[in-house]
């Protein structure tokens, strides 16, 4: 029973990683859901299409001139209609001991997502893709941002997205743009906490991506993330990367990026290197 | 200062596009950049070939009329390139209705096309080109209300199993 169940499955999909077209599973940024490097986007992660199910599993490094961010994410399309993810960042900030008197740890990050394709398709249809999600996050370490005046340490960030693959729209390369509107009121994504003496309400936010595909297996894009400005004690940066994606296979993606995330806690420039790899089946 | 770092991204990116795409060695048509009628052929040819060697969607042509099919394909690329031909053909909505053909299996039939031309040596371009003109049959050819377990076409799924 079972095997006259699995084995026709089996025999769907004998390469695993799904049926969608190469590239069409984006990466997985900071928070665990599928799109470029800063912004979720409108598809989900991995290429399942209806029929199938699929795991991405992703580590993200960004190291800037003072600090160090690690994300472990894993995300599960079902599919194509469902994505689910988790997402955990470490946050290094020792650079900031001098400014706070003692060694501060790390600040870390819990992200679960849920994001559910609306309509479209990224590549067929002749709207975007539009996906609509949410994202429950939970502040680790909240004595810091507790010090600094963050309000709490849970909350969440709701979004729509619209993502459009346009064939031949940029000199005959594939052009892909984004856009994103999130309803947040995080401070720093959540790693310091949530709400602020400045501004306690969820605040809509404008992210956007654009990248061409140079061929089937590499893309180039840029992006940018408005973000909030709810703490007094340190201003809030919008943030903007310019990223190279490598998509070998359907199994495995690399993006390599230059991210420019503004004054983070006080400390300004805050621009470096931004790497993450990717495994989906 | 912020609006000049993001425009200095995006010119750095659209010069590193431009940089390494060759301009302005088109055709006058999509059909001409593909070879013409020659070449045409060749791709269906390929494709054809793929399509035959994929266990995802061979037997969803299985008991075709493979010349036909070759004669009907190569009329429609020709016509789609702006070509001198005309597609003969029934339409993509009625020649596919009650197939259930699947997200799965269309996708399935992009690759084996970008796989085509790939082992062609379509300039990439090109090869957008031709699955822009191509890809609006999506929503006539995918089902709109399909099955998510395997079809009763499936062989070797035994029904009551």
């Amino acid at each position: 029973m079972c095997l006259a169940v699995l084995l026709p499955a089996l025999g769907a999909a004998p390469a695993g990683a799904g049926s969608r077209l190469l590239a069409t599973g984006g990466a997985m940024p900071l928070e665990g859901a599928a799109g470029g490097g800063l912004v979720p986007w409108a598809v989900l992660s991995g290429y399942s299409t209806p029929g199938e199910a699929g795991p991405t599993v992703a580590y993200t490094h960004v190291e800037t001139d003072d600090y160090q961010l690690d994300t472990y994410s894993v995300s599960l399309n079902l599919w194509n209609r469902v994505e689910l993810s988790a997402a955990r960042q470490v946050f290094d900030i020792g650079a900031l001991t001098p400014a706070l008197g003692s060694d501060p740890g790390n600040l870390g990050q819990d992200v679960l997502g849920i994001k559910v394709r609306l309509a479209g398709d990224l590549v067929y249809s002749r709207w975007p893709q539009l996906a609509a999600g949410a994202m429950y996050k939970h502040t680790r370490e909240f004595a810091v941002p507790a010090a600094i005046g963050a309000i709490d340490s849970r909350d969440w960030d709701f979004y729509l997205a619209a993502t459009k693959l346009f064939l031949g729209g940029a000199f005959g390369r594939n052009l892909l743009l984004n856009a994103t509107l999130r309803a947040t009121r995080a401070n720093q994504l959540g790693l310091a906490g949530f709400g602020g003496d400045l501004n306690d309400d969820h605040e809509l936010m404008a992210e956007l991506s654009a990248a061409v595909l140079l061929d089937r297996k590499f893309a180039v894009g840029v992006e940018y993330r408005q973000k909030p400005d709810n703490l007094g004690f340190a201003a809030e940066d919008d943030w903007y990367d310019a990223f190279v994606a490598w998509f070998p296979g359907k199994h495995v993606a690399v993006v390599v990026a230059w991210a420019e995330l503004g004054s983070i806690a006080t400390l300004d420039d805050q621009n470096g290197p931004y790497l993450s790899i990717q495994a989906s089946y | 200062m912020r609006a000049w770092n993001i425009g200095g991204l995006v010119l750095a990116a659209c010069i590193a596009v431009s940089g390494c795409i060759p301009m302005g060695n088109h055709g006058a048509t999509l059909y001409e950049d593909l070879g013409g009628r020659e070449g045409v052929a060749m791709l269906v040819d390929e494709f054809l070939r793929r399509v035959a060697d994929d266990d995802r969607i061979v037997e969803a042509f299985a008991g075709a009329n493979v010349p036909r099919l070759r004669r009907l394909l190569e009329e429609q690329f020709c016509q789609v390139s702006d070509g001198p031909c005309e597609y003969t053909g029934g339409s993509m909505e009625e020649t596919h209705r009650g197939m259930g053909i699947s997200e799965k299996e269309f996708n399935a039939l992009v690759e084996d096309l970008i796989d085509a031309m790939e082992a062609l040596d379509v300039p990439v371009a090109t090869q957008n080109r031709l699955l822009a003109r191509l890809a609006p049959m999506h929503r006539e050819i995918v089902s709109a209300a399909r099955p998510s377990s395997p079809r009763s076409r499936t062989p070797g799924a035994p029904a009551g199993a």
